[in-house]
């Protein structure tokens, strides 16, 4: 790990003052369950580290009129434990209780996890954000079994965030403040899919903190279905998260969010659109994962994935219709 | 006394110590932290180690500048391994090692040494024979019988492909040690298997003779076959330790380079057909089979495996090179393999036969070294694992959520290294039992203990175990299954030795001849008449001047007295749930019926038996290492994406041991392997039972099974 200068700020606006206008200059570090190991493997060499846990005005979770507003210091331990949040959100309460490990879920904050960076092999290798070589990625035509079905490059790893699925068919905000005051983005903007190697998988600006994020009002059903081999310490293969409006027993609006499976979450339209004004039965859950997965276009080796990404909407939208709302 | 003193164990239903459930000596120290590894020591002055590796899949150092990294503040020894010139063969290859003040300091100073490549191609993958070209070494066919007959003559024939692919050791402990090299002394503490002869490996590659070389090692946190030499990273360790004016050097392999360097199991892929008769009978066989363990490629596993005896087969292997790090042994090297292949294409046989497996394994068990001992094993896991009434043939199989049910076999040698023990009995009742061995956490601080307690009629607290130094009588390698047959038998000759000299100084007292003295109960006692005894302290004054017996007990491989012998015996049935829907495949129960002769601790042996199958679960499920054909690089050497089984991905675990007379009479055999063998077997059969496909390749992840389940062929 490279030296480097360490900063204790107390407040949001202390904090932000000692970030950079460049990226490479300072990091935030919260739990820093992602940050240590990046820094050890020189992937981030930051002259300075600001430490924001010390931070109060990050901590909590609050439901107000306005909706559920969550800190970015919270825990995923907090969040799945949450009773406002496994009310009204239950997709990303389950997303956060899934999260492995209890010590990576007691470490691990809710801003740490949207802004924590891809696990790609080539990337944690040292081989760049888009794995290039001589003007070409290495991955279509390597190991690509955990890479993204979705996109078609020019990035083709998978955007690690559970929470950021759920977030976004949630249609949550997310606010991030910079030493020239706060501004608001669209969950479904945060996360964008990089066109080149110097740029970032978050619209998150290298002098900005991301300071809370909010869930608006509504009453919906909402479930986070997440396919992962083992039980312990594992990323998923392919998860979805749904949220659906309903009118009785039909779906009056529905978002269908994949994760694992691009660069970024995969708002899949197609899908939200197969399950619209109907119920929500085997056969038209199953018609909606096919959808889902229709414009997917795998990799050497990971066919596999669509398969999970079509059984993972299904699933979905099946224990949805389970709830009460 | 010239007769040779009786050292048989004492009949099963006198045995007050051996055969009874202790709970391991080390347990609580290990399970509170108070146990140092090696890997936990931290000595005065002492230096850290950091490896420089190749990054690259095959390449030539062109040149290698280390003048920055030797100014780093707190670099004491900087060391080239790999000069200008040097081709290297695999991703993980050292190039260089520093010895700094921190380790901290000594991994930011690998960064400096500046080493330029010429890379230069690379082959990583032997899955398909047909891209491996000049890597690949044809063996000469083998050909018994009349195969070409036989398959004419069939009934039925399977026809399959089967792979099993390179896994790692993934040891918690990594390798390395603490060396300290000062003039013509070496201090080391190692992580070893083989405590006795690890000086003796090292000393000629120091040019120190081994006899100033002083080995110390108290806790191994894991080895599986991949410590017994010191390694490599000894060497350099210690060249930095003279470099650095003779400091201790602590060199570890950080988990990148354990994984690509430090020893793996070899792969083994097979194209296999089995012809028989309808009713399930075998009668030929034919594989061609293709490995790699690394650059030195792979060899032939024993085919086909424990059903040896087909009467007709034909077999061709092909050794394939790759750029890849060397193996090692890994827990009964190259049986695993052996019972994958194996027992995968006899529940194909049957699946085409229309047989049920357990039947087909039974009827053909004539082929087997021991067919009575398998039969009986085979009828006990069927009753464990419920198959009469869970078990279905493949087409039947109904919903998203499939169960199957699946055999694998073993067979190990076991037998006992060669070692010695020496007992010490104090006039003042206190007794040491020594020896140059290592417990590898298989329980063998337990069994030694155990063995002459049981001998000097002592309970466990009374006697002091002292292994773990090369000074002490030497101890055999712990490999093969071999520690429990040699410690136990070298211990039990040492305690009856020291107890005839015992004798000799207490039968005047008694007023008989020693002959008819025994030592029960903690006490000495003349055997026709109880009442005549007295206490094991009261004997013990009598040990005349020089205070002390001190008898060693000598084990010979080739003269086992009865007191171990080999060839251990097992069956296996793994019962699994797939979801066909995401190839998910959980394990419900996975049960063992294992022999392994006269058990010395039924608990430890139990929970050898469950290790093995926690660990080959692991590896069923789980493990692989993957080679990138893009960057030659293995793309997994971490604990992250080289996947472990976590304690909930396990499921339950149902152990018998077979501890009958008959197997009680063939004395001690060595438990450490067998469990382990045939795991990915009876997994892959499970899954191949549930979905009614054979899914080719291991281990079963969702990729491999879909794959099978949707035709595509990776
Ligand atoms: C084995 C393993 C399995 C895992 N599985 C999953 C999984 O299934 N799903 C999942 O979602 N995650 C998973 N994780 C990742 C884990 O959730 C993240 O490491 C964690 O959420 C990061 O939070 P942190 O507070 O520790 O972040 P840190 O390590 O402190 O920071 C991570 C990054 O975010 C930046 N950052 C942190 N907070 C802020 C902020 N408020 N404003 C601006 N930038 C910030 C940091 O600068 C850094 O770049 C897994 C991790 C491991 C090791």
């Amino acid at each position: 790990m490279q030296s480097f200068e360490y900063a204790n700020p107390a407040t949001v606006q202390e904090a932000v003052g000692l970030l950079s206008a460049k990226w490479g200059e300072a990091d935030v570090l919260a739990g820093g369950t992602d940050l240590i190991s990046l820094m050890k493997d020189h992937l981030h060499t930051p002259k300075r580290v600001v430490n924001i846990k010390n931070i109060k005005e990050l901590e909590g979770i609050q439901k107000t009129a306005a909706g559920i507003r969550i800190g970015a210091l919270v825990t995923m331990d907090e969040l799945a434990k949450n009773a406002d949040v496994k009310a009204s959100a239950k997709s990303l309460s389950d997303a956060a209780a899934a999260i492995p490990s209890p010590q990576i879920r007691h470490m691990g904050t809710v801003g740490g996890d949207l802004c924590q960076r891809p696990r790609c092999w080539y990337y944690r290798q040292g081989f760049g954000l888009l794995a290039m070589k001589d003007g070409k990625s290495l991955v279509p035509d390597g190991a690509n079994q955990y890479h993204a079905i979705f996109g078609s490059g020019p990035a083709y790893f998978v955007s690690a965030s559970s929470l950021g699925p759920a977030l976004i068919a949630l249609g949550a905000k997310i606010k991030l403040v910079s030493a020239k005051g706060p501004r608001e983005v669209a969950a479904a903007s945060f996360f964008v899919s990089p066109a080149n190697e110097t740029s970032r998988e978050i619209a998150l600006h290298p002098d900005e903190i991301l300071t809370e994020i909010l869930i608006p009002p509504a009453t919906v059903k909402s479930a986070t279905y997440e396919v992962r081999q083992k039980e312990a310490l594992d990323w998923p293969l392919a998860t979805a998260s749904v949220t659906l409006t309903m009118r009785g027993n039909t779906v009056a609006s529905a978002k269908v969010v994949l994760g694992h499976v691009a660069a970024k979450p995969w708002d899949s339209a197609e899908a939200a659109k197969a399950i619209t004004g109907k119920a929500i039965t085997a056969d038209t859950a199953e018609a909606a994962g096919k959808a889902a997965v229709a414009s997917a276009s795998p990799l050497s080796q990971n066919a596999y994935k669509v398969t999970l990404a079509r059984v993972a909407v299904k699933r979905a939208l099946l224990e949805a219709a389970k709830q009460k709302a | 006394m010239a007769n040779t003193p009786d050292y048989s164990w004492p009949p099963m239903a006198d045995r007050k110590i051996i055969g009874k459930s202790f709970k391991r000596l080390d347990g609580q120290a290990k399970a509170s932290g108070r146990a140092k590894y090696t890997s936990d020591l931290k000595m005065k002055d002492m230096l850290y180690a950091a490896y420089v590796l190749c990054p690259h899949g095959h390449a030539r150092v062109t040149s290698i500048d280390t003048s920055a990294a030797e100014k780093v503040k707190g670099v004491q020894a900087v060391h080239v391994i790999a000069p200008a010139g040097t081709e290297v063969q695999w991703h993980g290859k050292e190039i260089a090692a520093v010895a700094a003040t921190t380790e901290e300091i000594a991994r930011e100073a690998i960064r400096m040494v500046k080493v330029d490549y010429e890379v230069m191609p690379h082959f990583v993958n032997e899955q398909d024979l047909g891209k491996a070209g000049s890597r690949g070494k044809a063996a000469g066919e083998k050909v018994t019988g009349d195969p070409e007959k036989a398959f004419q003559e069939a009934e039925a024939v399977s026809d399959g492909v089967y792979g099993i692919p390179v896994i790692t050791h993934s040891c918690l402990e990594p390798h390395g040690c603490v060396i300290q090299w000062q003039g013509d002394q070496v201090m080391a503490w190692p992580s070893t298997q083989f405590v006795t002869g690890w000086a003796n490996t090292l000393a000629p590659n120091l040019k120190v003779p081994a006899a100033n070389i002083k080995v110390k090692m108290d806790y191994i946190g894991g080895g599986f076959g991949s410590k017994f030499s010191p390694g490599a990273w000894a060497e350099v360790g210690a060249i930095l330790s003279q470099k650095a004016g003779g400091r201790p050097v602590k060199i570890y392999l950080d988990r990148v380079a354990e994984q690509t360097i430090a020893g793996n199991r070899p792969s083994a892929f097979g194209k296999i057909k089995i012809a028989g008769k309808k009713d399930g009978t075998i009668t030929a066989w034919q594989s061609d089979t293709w490995a790699s363990g690394g650059f030195a490629g792979g060899g032939q596993p024993p085919l086909p495996y424990v059903y040896n005896n087909i009467p007709n087969t034909r077999l061709n292997h092909t050794s394939i090179s790759v750029n890849a790090g060397p193996s090692q042994a890994w827990r009964a090297p190259n049986n695993q393999q052996a019972s994958f292949l194996t027992c995968s294409a006899i529940e194909d046989f049957a699946a085409k036969a229309g047989c049920d497996p357990m039947d087909v394994f039974n009827k053909n068990a004539g082929y087997t070294p021991r067919a009575e001992q398998y039969q009986y094993q085979l009828a006990k896991a069927a009753e464990l694992s419920e198959w009469k009434k869970l078990w279905k043939p493949r087409d039947q199989r109904t919903g998203t959520m499939r169960r199957g049910l699946g055999i694998g076999v073993n067979a190990w040698a076991g037998n006992g290294h060669g070692c010695t023990a020496r007992l010490t009995i104090n006039s003042d009742g206190s007794v040491v039992l020594e020896m140059g061995t290592q417990d590898l956490g298989t329980g063998t601080r337990t069994i030694m203990t155990q063995v002459a307690a049981e001998t000097l009629g002592l309970q466990m607290g009374q006697v002091k175990l002292v292994i773990g130094d090369n000074s002490l009588p030497p101890g055999g390698s712990s490999g093969g299954s071999t520690t429990v047959g040699g410690v136990s038998a070298a211990t039990r000759k040492a305690g009856v030795n020291a107890l005839g000299k015992l004798y000799e100084a207490a039968a005047p007292a008694l007023g008989v001849q020693p002959e008819e003295l025994e030592a029960v109960d903690g006490q000495i006692r003349v055997k026709s008449n109880h009442a005549k005894n007295m206490t094991w302290v009261a004997a013990c004054k009598k040990i005349g001047p020089a205070g002390k017996i001190s008898e060693t007990g000598v084990n010979e491989t080739r003269n086992p007295m009865g007191l171990f012998s080999g060839g251990a015996a097992g069956v296996q049935v793994a019962d699994v749930s797939v979801d066909i829907e995401t190839g998910l495949v959980k394990i419900n129960r996975f049960v063992a019926v294992q022999d392994c002769g006269l058990v010395i601790n039924p608990k430890l042996a139990e929970s050898q038996v469950i290790g093995a199958i926690i660990m080959g679960i692991s590896t069923a499920l789980y493990e692989e290492r993957i080679m990138d054909n893009a960057t030659g690089r293995m793309m997994n050497p971490d604990l992250e994406f080289y996947k472990l089984a976590g304690i909930k991905d396990i499921g339950d675990i149902v152990v018998h041991m077979d501890i009958r007379e008959v197997n009680d009479k063939r004395g001690v055999i060595g438990l450490g392997e067998p469990p382990a063998i045939g795991i990915c077997a009876a997994v892959g059969n499970a899954v191949a039972n549930a979905i009614g496909k054979r899914v080719p390749y291991m281990p079963m992840t969702p990729m491999h099974v879909l794959n099978a389940l949707e035709g595509r062929n990776a």
